[in-house]
């Protein structure tokens, strides 16, 4: 079994909502993190982003200046000078499947639909944490590999061009603790 | 936390795309303990989260109280698009905090409430009857949830409010059918 040394980690909270804002702080507090950072809107975050380097990010998606979404994509700049690898989980209270799609696309790395648990955040920064995803670049996409499974039975068109050795498999570090047991 | 150094990151390049591999920079922070380790991270947030519990009836009432500021605004100005922003935002986050702080019925309310702002090809010809009797029901839940008989009434309530909002929504949206599949979608939110 694994646990968060959340004392270790750094988070920038987003979200324009000063009680939501005040329930992430005390979930991360009580889970055992020290360093949070809060920010209500997209640009206040983005330059905190440049400021704290937090390890992790947590944003609403509705909020003012500019959205969670629109905070993914600058953060997911391949060129810019900060870390633009971060994890980001998107918390909002957006439900609908195509939203889901729509962050995905942004390099959003989780997704966790409102109204709040503090299991669903632990399990989505235990997430975030132990299994990692490669990031992919292409003309129109920077963000962590969209599939999550590769399915050996796929008969469909590939989405990607190229052989199937271009599919690269980055074992969860989960995988790679239990085989050194 | 520092982030790897560019020498740590492998770049594949492929005709379409690269696949860009580092090694985990958060590796450090997980730690492997006993299947019989008693300390419960996500027990102790939740017990912090009770502790919060006392200040969610307030929280619930400033919430339900900026909704009715803004459609009384509406009401006085119209659907500007800064208003219909304003009501779509405070609709939106009841629709996502209500249920934390324990009213669930306000939370499916006013998720109704959104689904209308957001698939009517025109507000202004929504009845303003549609609008009322959402905001009137979220005040009325907020001030009254106290007690128990009164559940299973917010419940009914909340159902019976959404069958309307949904079918005037597939009324009015029957000849846009990207509208009418959205509408139609089941919710990814986690059931009450």
């Amino acid at each position: 079994m694994f646990r968060i040394d959340f004392n270790k980690l750094r988070f920038l909270v987003c979200d324009d909502n000063p009680h939501m804002r005040r329930i992430l702080r005390t979930l991360l507090h009580s889970f055992g993190a020290r360093e949070v950072y809060e920010a209500e809107d997209g640009a206040t975050a983005l330059e905190m982003y440049s400021h704290y380097v937090p390890d992790i990010v947590i944003t609403d998606w509705a909020m003012p200046i500019f959205d969670g979404l629109e905070l993914a994509q600058m953060i997911r700049q391949p060129e810019s000078k900060g870390n633009p690898y971060a994890p980001i989980i998107m918390l909002t209270g957006h439900s609908e499947k195509r939203r889901v799609t729509v962050a995905r696309d942004a390099g959003v790395t989780e997704f966790l639909a409102k109204p709040i648990s503090a299991k669903g955040l632990y399990q989505r920064i235990l997430n975030v944490v132990a299994n990692p995803r490669p990031f992919i670049k292409t003309k129109t996409y920077f963000g962590p590999d969209r599939r999550r499974n590769t399915n050996s039975a796929y008969m469909g068109p590939e989405r990607r061009v190229g052989e199937k050795h271009e599919v690269l498999q980055q074992p969860s570090l989960l995988d790679k603790a239990r085989s050194t047991i | 936390m520092a982030k790897n150094s560019a020498k740590d990151i492998e770049v594949k390049a492929f005709a379409t795309h690269q696949v860009i591999t580092q090694p985990n920079p958060l590796r450090k922070v997980l730690r492997r303990v006993e299947e019989k380790d008693l300390d419960d991270p996500v027990a102790r947030a939740e017990q912090a989260l009770a502790s919060l519990s006392g200040e969610f009836k307030d929280w619930m009432a400033i919430e339900a109280q900026r909704l009715s500021a803004a459609w009384t605004a509406v009401q006085n100005d119209g659907f500007t698009k800064k208003l219909r922003d304003e009501l779509f935002h405070a609709a939106h986050d009841i629709k996502g905090d209500a249920a934390t702080f324990g009213f669930p019925s306000a939370a499916g309310i006013a998720e109704s409430l959104c689904r209308v702002i957001e698939h009517a090809p025109d507000l202004e010809k929504v009845p303003a009857e549609l609008f009322t009797h959402h905001i009137n029901a979220i005040l009325a839940i907020v001030h009254e949830n106290t007690r128990l008989d009164r559940i299973s009434v917010s419940a009914e309530l909340s159902r019976r409010l959404r069958k309307v909002a949904d079918d005037y929504l597939a009324y009015v949206n029957r000849d846009r059918p990207e509208h009418l599949e959205v509408i139609l979608a089941p919710s990814i939110a986690p059931a009450e």
